[in-house]
C-alpha cells in the first residue's frame, strides 16, 4: 500500500480523541506479551495454540513456527486440519503423519522448520500396532467398531493429537514443537478427551465387557457380579447383541494395550504440565471467541499449565482514529446535502467559494456537530484563515469540472462512512476486550492486525509473525 | 418448509445466532418452534441473554405476532437414560450403569450412540402430536455441529445400522435416518464471505449431497455494508489527494492545505479504501464460488452495535424479509 497512515498520531495519548481511542487509554495498561523471547528462549520446547474454531489458530501456530525457524531453532509443526491453502504453502499437502521439511524459508540462522499435519487414524492405528503382536494387530484393526471409534469418535482427534505431541517430544528431534488444538466443540476438549478415553479404555466397563465369568469366582464380589452381569445383559439389550460381541471382541483383542492409554493420557498431561511447555490462547476480539479464551485461561490455571499469553488476532486500527464515527458520519451528510443542494440550484461551483470554503476551515468550524458532544477540539495548530488552496476558486469552471467535483464528494462521503464503520469496529472490539481485560488484567496481550485475505504463503505467514512480535494493531499492508 | 431444519457452518461463522435467528423467524405469527442445540456448549442460552437451559424444553422467546420460540439443550447422556426408562424401565439399574461408567461409555465412546441419540431426540419433537393430533412444534431448528463433522453427525446413523446390524439401536438409528433423509429435513450451511469458510461450506455441500442427505440454503452471515461501490472504487486509484482534501474541508473537518486537519485525514481514509477495494474483490469471489453450487443463498448484515437481542430479532425480519420462512 503506498498510503500510510501516520503512526505517530495515531498512538498518541495527547490525542485521544475519540470514544473508541479514550476507552483505550483509561484502563490501567496490560501487560504485552513478548513473542519473540518466547520462542528464542531454548528452554521454550513446547507452544501449544488452543481457543475456539475460527479464530486463526492453525495460521498463529504456523507463523510463530516459521519466526522461530528463522529465528535458529529447528521447529516442527503440528497441524490438525489446515486450510488446504496454507497447508500446501508448507508443503503439506499429503495427510500422512510425516514431518517435512518446509522450503523456502530463511536459515542463515541456522533453523529449520518442519510441519507435518496430524492423520488421526493412522496415528491410531500406529499405536495398536506397536503394542500388539501382527496377528491380534490385524484382528483390532479390522474389527469394525475399532474403525469406527478411531476415524470416528469425537475425541479421538483430541486423544491423537496429543498422542503425537507425546511421541514427537520423545524423539527429540526438534527443540520446539508449536502443536495446533483440533476445531472442538469447545477449545477445552484438546484437555479433557484424551483422559476420558484413556479412563474409558482401561475403565470399570470395558473390564465387566473383558470378563463377566471371572469376576464372580472372587470372594467379597459377589454383589458386584450379580450388578455386573446384569448390566451385561441390559448392555446387550440396549446395544443389541451383535454389537455387543463386536465390542467384547474389540476389548479382548485391545486388553494388551489398555494399561497404556491411561498411561500415555496422564503421560501427555504432564508433558503439558512440565516446564518448557508454553499455551498460547488464540481469540479474535469477538464477543464468543472470548468467553471462551477466559474459560481456557481459567483452566489452564486450574490445571496448573503455563499460560504465556492471549494473542488477539484480528484487531482493527485506524490511521485516522483521532476522526470519531459521529463526526464522519456528519462529515458525509454535510457533503451529500450541499451535493443535493448543488444539483437543484444547477451552481455547483458556488459550494467552493472562496468564502465558504474558508468558512469551513476556521476554527469555529471545528467544533463537534451536536451528535457528537463528546468529541473534544482538535487542538491543531488552525489552519491560520489563509486560503487553504490557491487553485479553487470557482471561476472559468466547466460542467465536467463540477461533475468530476461532485464525485470526488461523493467519494468522500463514502470514505467518510467507511472510517465510521471503522470506528463503530474499532470500540465494539475494544469494549470486548477491556471485558476480558477486566476478568482477567494478570493475562499478557499481543494484538495482530487484521488482513483483507486469507494468509497462503510463507511471506504472508512471516507478516504474520512480525505483528505477533510487534503487538501493534496497524493498518495492513497489501499482500505483496 | 421441512420441519426439522438443521443449521451448520464453521466455527466462527455466527451458526448458533442464525439458528437461533431462524427459530424465531418461524415462530413469527403464532407458530412455535423448538430451538435445540447438541453440543453443550449453552450458546442458545447466551444468545436469548439468559441463565443456562436445563435438560428440559422450555419458552425462551415471544416472536411478534405471538408465536413461541422454545429452547432444549439436549444432554446425550440424559437422553440415553430417558431412552432406557421409556423401553426398559430402567430406574436403579439405569443409575447403577452410570456409576459404572456405562452411560458415560456409552454416551461418549461407543462411536454414533452420542449422535444416534443426540438427533434422535430432535426427531421425536418433530414428530411429536399433542392429544388432538397436532404437531406440538410447528418446526425444530437445530444448532448442529460445524460444517467439518456436519455429514458425520447426521449420517452416523447409517454408521450405527451398519455397525448394529440388528437391536434397538439399530431400530432406533433406521428410524431417524428416514426422517433426516426426507423432505422433511433442510441442512442450511452458515459462511461467511471468506476464503475458508466459504471453501468449507462448499466442500460441505459436497459431502451432504453424497450422503444423501437434504442440502437447504446457504446463509452468509455478517456481510458488511457495501459503502463505496465499483466506480468509487475506480476514482480511489485516479483521485488526487488535494481534491481529496479540499472535499473533506468543505465537509467541516478543518484545513486543506498541506498539515492542515482534512490533509492529514486523507492517506489512513485512502487506505483504508484501498483495503475496503481488496476485501471488496475478495468477497465478489466468494460470491462466485457460493453461485456455482446452486442453492438458494441468503445475506445477513453485520450488526454495527455487535450481537444483542434486539440484533436477533433485527436477523429474524431479514430473514423474514428474504422468505427464509
Amino acid at each position: 500500500m503506498s498510503r500510510r497512515p501516520e503512526p505517530a498520531h495515531a498512538h498518541d495519548p495527547a490525542h485521544s480523541g475519540g470514544s473508541a481511542h479514550s476507552a483505550r487509554h483509561s484502563l490501567s495498561p496490560v501487560p504485552t506479551l513478548d513473542v519473540d523471547p518466547l520462542i528464542e528462549d531454548r528452554g521454550t520446547r513446547i507452544v501449544v495454540c488452543c481457543g475456539s474454531g475460527g479464530v486463526g489458530k492453525t495460521t498463529t501456530a504456523a507463523a510463530l513456527g516459521l519466526r522461530a525457524a528463522e529465528r535458529g531453532r529447528k521447529v516442527v509443526v503440528l497441524t490438525i486440519d489446515p486450510a488446504r491453502r496454507l497447508a500446501q504453502s508448507m508443503g503439506i499437502d499429503s495427510l500422512d503423519n510425516i514431518p517435512r521439511r518446509v522450503k523456502g524459508i530463511d536459515d542463515s540462522a541456522g533453523g529449520e522448520l518442519h510441519a507435518m499435519m496430524l492423520d488421526m487414524k493412522r496415528t491410531f492405528d500406529e499405536i495398536v500396532e506397536a503394542h500388539a503382536d501382527p496377528e491380534r494387530a490385524s484382528a483390532i484393526l479390522g474389527n469394525p467398531f475399532y474403525q469406527s471409534l478411531s476415524a470416528g469418535f469425537a475425541g479421538t482427534q483430541e486423544y491423537m493429537a496429543m498422542e503425537k505431541l507425546g511421541q514427537l517430544r520423545a524423539r527429540d528431534e526438534w527443540d520446539l514443537i508449536v502443536v495446533d488444538t483440533p476445531p472442538s466443540r469447545s477449545a477445552l476438549d484438546f484437555l479433557d478427551a484424551p483422559k476420558r478415553l484413556g479412563s474409558f479404555l482401561d475403565g470399570k466397563l470395558i473390564r465387566v465387557l473383558l470378563t463377566p465369568a471371572k469376576v464372580g469366582g472372587r470372594a467379597g464380589m459377589k454383589f458386584l457380579n450379580v450388578g455386573m452381569s446384569m448390566m451385561t445383559g441390559v448392555l446387550g439389550k440396549v446395544l443389541g447383541g451383535q454389537l455387543l460381541n463386536d465390542m467384547q471382541t474389540f476389548v479382548a483383542a485391545m486388553d494388551s494395550m489398555f494399561g497404556g492409554f491411561r498411561t500415555r493420557a496422564d503421560a501427555t498431561f504432564k508433558l503439558l504440565q512440565a516446564p518448557g511447555t508454553a499455551f498460547l490462547v488464540v481469540a479474535a476480539p469477538e464477543r464468543d471467541a472470548l468467553r471462551e479464551a477466559a474459560y481456557f485461561v481459567e483452566r489452564l490455571a486450574a490445571e496448573d499449565m503455563p499460560l504465556a499469553g492471549l494473542v488477539l488476532n484480528r484487531v482493527h486500527g485506524s490511521g485516522a482514529d483521532r476522526l470519531s464515527a459521529e463526526r464522519a458520519l456528519a462529515a458525509a451528510e454535510n457533503l451529500e446535502d450541499s451535493r443535493i443542494v448543488d444539483q437543484e440550484d444547477g451552481k455547483a461551483g458556488l459550494r467552493n467559494s472562496p468564502d465558504t470554503y474558508e468558512s469551513s476551515s476556521t476554527p469555529a468550524a471545528e467544533t463537534p456537530p451536536p451528535e457528537a458532544p463528546g468529541t473534544p477540539a482538535q487542538d491543531d495548530v488552525p489552519d491560520g484563515g489563509s486560503p487553504a488552496t490557491v487553485d479553487d476558486t470557482g471561476a472559468g469552471r466547466t460542467d465536467d469540472e463540477a461533475a468530476a467535483e461532485r464525485s470526488v464528494d461523493q467519494l468522500t462521503a463514502g470514505l467518510l462512512r467507511l472510517h465510521a464503520e471503522r470506528m463503530q469496529l474499532l470500540s465494539r472490539e475494544q469494549r470486548t476486550r477491556d471485558r476480558f481485560t477486566a476478568l482477567h488484567p494478570e493475562v499478557a496481550v499481543t494484538e495482530v492486525a487484521a488482513l483483507p485475505g486469507d494468509v497462503h504463503d510463507l511471506t504472508g505467514l512471516r507478516a504474520i509473525g512480525d505483528r505477533l512480535a510487534t503487538n501493534r494493531p496497524e493498518l495492513p499492508e497489501a499482500s505483496a | 418448509m421441512s420441519r426439522l431444519q438443521v443449521v451448520s457452518g464453521k466455527g466462527g461463522t455466527g451458526k448458533t445466532t442464525v439458528a437461533a435467528a431462524l427459530a424465531l423467524a418461524l415462530a413469527t405469527e403464532g407458530k412455535r418452534t423448538l430451538l435445540v442445540e447438541v453440543e453443550g456448549r449453552q450458546g442458545i442460552a447466551q444468545v436469548f441473554e439468559t441463565e443456562a437451559l436445563p435438560y428440559e424444553e422450555r419458552k425462551i422467546a415471544v416472536a411478534p405476532g405471538g408465536g413461541e420460540v422454545h429452547a432444549l439443550a439436549i444432554d446425550a447422556e440424559r437422553a440415553l437414560l430417558d431412552y432406557l426408562q421409556m423401553f426398559y424401565k430402567l430406574g436403579s439399574a439405569g443409575r447403577a450403569l452410570k456409576k459404572l461408567g456405562a452411560i458415560d461409555f456409552a454416551t461418549t465412546i461407543a462411536p454414533g450412540v452420542r449422535d444416534v441419540l443426540l438427533t434422535g431426540k430432535a426427531c421425536e419433537a418433530v414428530r411429536r402430536k399433542d392429544r388432538s393430533g397436532r404437531f406440538v412444534y410447528d418446526y425444530v431448528v437445530m444448532d448442529a455441529p460445524p460444517t467439518g463433522r456436519i455429514t458425520r453427525f447426521l449420517n452416523v446413523n447409517d454408521e450405527v445400522a451398519g455397525l448394529a446390524k440388528i437391536g434397538p439401536i439399530h431400530n432406533q438409528a433406521q428410524a431417524v435416518m428416514r426422517v433426516l433423509k426426507s423432505p422433511e429435513t433442510a441442512v442450511h450451511l452458515v459462511t461467511l464471505l471468506e476464503e475458508m469458510p466459504v471453501q468449507e461450506t462448499v466442500d460441505g455441500i459436497a459431502e451432504l449431497r453424497a450422503a444423501r442427505l437434504p442440502v437447504g440454503r446457504i446463509i452468509v452471515n455478517m456481510v458488511r455494508p457495501g459503502l463505496l461501490d465499483a466506480a468509487d472504487l475506480e476514482l480511489v486509484g485516479t483521485v488526487t489527494r488535494s481534491s481529496v482534501a479540499r472535499s473533506l474541508s468543505s465537509a467541516g473537518l478543518g484545513g486543506a492545505r498541506r498539515g492542515g486537519h482534512a490533509e492529514r485525514l486523507v492517506d489512513p481514509l485512502l487506505a483504508q479504501a484501498e483495503e475496503y477495494a481488496e476485501r471488496y474483490a475478495l468477497e465478489a469471489e466468494q460470491r462466485a464460488a457460493l453461485a456455482e453450487v446452486d442453492l438458494p443463498r441468503h445475506e445477513l448484515p453485520l450488526l454495527a452495535e455487535g450481537m444483542d437481542l434486539a440484533g436477533l430479532y433485527t436477523l429474524a425480519k431479514e430473514l423474514r424479509a428474504q422468505g427464509v420462512s
